[in-house]
């Protein structure tokens, strides 16, 4: 059983069913690491690869496990796997490791992943469940990417701080002062400013869907909001 | 279609005022306050305001303009420059124009029209912004100067005062920054200095009640601004509950502390005359929107108000707490209408009908 083409599933991951855009999971963690840019990146890439390994291996003994126990056993795998990528990060990214702190062993937790296991890599083929955590993972470090890059810009007036820490010297250049003498603005590194950030890419993901669709009339009028259209 | 002239018979209900009326009544009874700020901060304070309360309303023209919504009546109504106004009193008088504008922007388009405008929105605009602005720009938020009177030797004139603004060209005039009533003796009790030396060395009470104190634009004259509620409670604008409850839970939690240990928690008067406390009980927590509706459900808003802004202020990380209480309060309003309902007219307090002549059984 095949849940679409691949290009289904990519364009589901990346846009249409973005973890944070379109399903609104794993919001715990976007809130708590999307100070900066980078700390998005550095998530979203962890997140990425527990979502694509955790497929592979869900989707291996999607046969061999009982309906009953399913989750369980889910949970065992995604934690197994979160341990190894957690002390692997302290070891060879330990800065960042540092940064990120708590939210590595939280992957754990993380809705989106279990979400994944249970709507897609229980029920399809393993080259097809990795495709789709690879891209629901790589949907998710954009939106991450995106919401750290609002958030740092307006908190603090710079751009992938830190980025060197995650990917080494040679990415030094990504490191950028947008705002020169900035003072700050403390509000949007703290959770309310997730928040209200969240709020306007949201609400830039439905414009450019409606424009998509081809709506004239695509901005959202207070006065006419349509019924949530979100398919089955 | 002609219907015929209507055969009603009293009791007529006089029409309550509109919001435009309200909206114009409550700026009445701001003025004398805000005049007597304008008199004791000069022009910084007036470039201020007037900063402020423009963009407050050029931000709620531009959102209407954005969402297509129609600009009239909702730009004439006069509520955006009234949380204009309301935000540019709390604000520190010479702080820079950006402050304003950035407040104006939080209050109308965050708090107030992503939520649905007038009448829809659930925290007050300008707390939501003011606490904005004291979380993200804790400098610019608590640079309080001595009052320097309009016409003073010293005071800056209006290009001093341009300059102080909005920060081009150099003022010539060197202000006095000084620290707000409490921002003072918080500082002092950390060091274990007692309230009242604290307090004697810096300001005299006769200062506190008339305003000739640092603070906040248009919260240091305790009178003017009771006078403007007087104004407001006579006019039935607003009901004596919340600002009675508000004071009233603040004098006694505080006399009831001050008596415990003198030393270190300041008494009533103190906590009374400083800070926000006058302009928030009758202007700010007696907002029609953001309070509750029932007057048992108003005294239980009310002594919220007090009993946080005071525990705030007293063991809070902030020397004031009123524009946090009043945040709190809001969101709890909803549960507080939700159980305290007043009674329909015609029906009983549990939503039965009356009987009918029911005096009779």
């Amino acid at each position: 059983m095949r849940d679409g083409s691949y290009k289904t599933i990519i364009r589901d991951g990346l846009w249409d069913n973005n973890v944070i855009l379109g399903q609104m999971l794993a919001l715990c963690p976007l809130m708590a690491v999307t100070g900066t840019a980078t700390n998005g990146l550095g998530m979203g890439l962890a997140s990425t690869s527990v979502l694509v390994v955790s497929g592979m291996a869900v989707s291996l003994i999607r046969k061999a496990v009982p309906q009953e126990v399913r989750i369980p056993a889910f949970v065992l795998i995604i934690a197994a796997i979160v341990t190894l990528l957690d002390l692997a990060m302290n070891a060879w990214l330990h800065e960042l490791h540092k940064v990120l702190g708590l939210f590595i062993p939280l992957i754990v937790t993380n809705c989106a992943i279990l979400g994944r296991a249970e709507a897609f890599a229980s029920r399809n083929r393993v080259g097809d469940a990795m495709l789709d955590g690879l891209m629901m993972g790589l949907g998710f470090t954009i939106a991450l990417m995106v919401l750290g890059a609002v958030r740092e810009i307006i908190g603090s007036g710079t751009l992938f701080s830190g980025a060197s820490l995650l990917l080494g010297e040679p990415f030094l250049f990504l490191e950028t002062t947008v705002i020169p003498d900035y003072r700050g603005f403390l509000l949007f590194i703290l959770p309310p400013g997730g928040f209200i950030a969240m709020a306007f890419v949201l609400a830039a993901k439905r414009i450019i869907d409606k424009r998509l669709a081809g709506d004239a009339d695509a901005d959202v009028l207070p006065g006419r909001i349509q019924p949530v259209d979100e398919g089955a | 279609m002609s219907t015929p002239p209507p055969l009603v018979g009293g009791p007529y209900l006089k029409q309550s005022p509109s919001v435009t009326a309200i909206m114009g009544l409550v700026m009445v009874a701001l003025a004398p306050a805000t005049l007597y700020g304008f008199y004791q901060f000069g022009w910084p304070a007036i470039n201020l305001f007037v900063v402020t309360v423009a963009s407050a309303w050029l931000c709620e023209a531009g959102v209407l303009k954005l969402t297509r919504q129609p600009l009239l009546p909702a730009v004439g109504d006069g509520s955006a420059l009234l949380t204009g106004w309301l935000l540019a009193m709390t604000l520190p008088p010479w702080a820079p124009w950006w402050v304003g504008v950035m407040g104006s922007f939080f209050a109308i388009v965050l708090a107030k029209q992503v939520f649905g405008g007038l009448g829809q929105n659930l925290f007050n605009p300008a707390m939501v912004a003011r606490v904005i602005l004291l979380i993200s720009f804790p400098v610019q938020m608590t640079y309080f100067v001595a009052p320097l009177p309009l016409g003073d030797l010293g005071a800056p004139g209006f290009l001093d005062g341009l300059a102080i603004t909005f920060g081009f060209g150099v003022s010539g005039v060197d202000a006095v920054s000084s620290a707000s009533i409490l921002g003072h003796i918080k500082t002092e009790l950390g060091q274990g200095v007692s309230w009242s030396t604290a307090f004697r060395e810096a300001f005299e009470m006769r200062g506190m009640i008339f305003g000739t104190v640092p603070g906040s634009l248009g919260e240091t004259s305790a009178p003017l601004l009771i006078l403007g509620g007087m104004l407001l409670l006579g006019m039935r604008i607003i009901t004596w509950h919340i600002p009675l409850a508000m004071m009233g839970t603040i004098a006694i939690m505080a006399g009831l502390f001050n008596v415990i240990d003198p030393l270190h928690y300041p008494d009533a008067w103190v906590h009374l005359l400083s800070g926000a406390t006058v302009l928030g009980a009758f202007f700010i927590a007696t907002d029609l929107v953001t309070s509750p509706s029932s007057p048992l459900g108003k005294i239980v808003f009310g002594v919220g108000c007090g009993a946080l802004a005071y525990i705030i202020r007293t063991w809070g990380g902030y020397p004031e707490g009123i524009a946090f209480a009043v945040l709190i309060m809001n969101a709890a309003t909803p549960l507080i209408d939700r159980y305290i309902k007043p009674r329909v007219y015609g029906r009983t307090t549990n939503g039965k009908p009356l009987e009918y002549g029911g005096g009779e059984k």
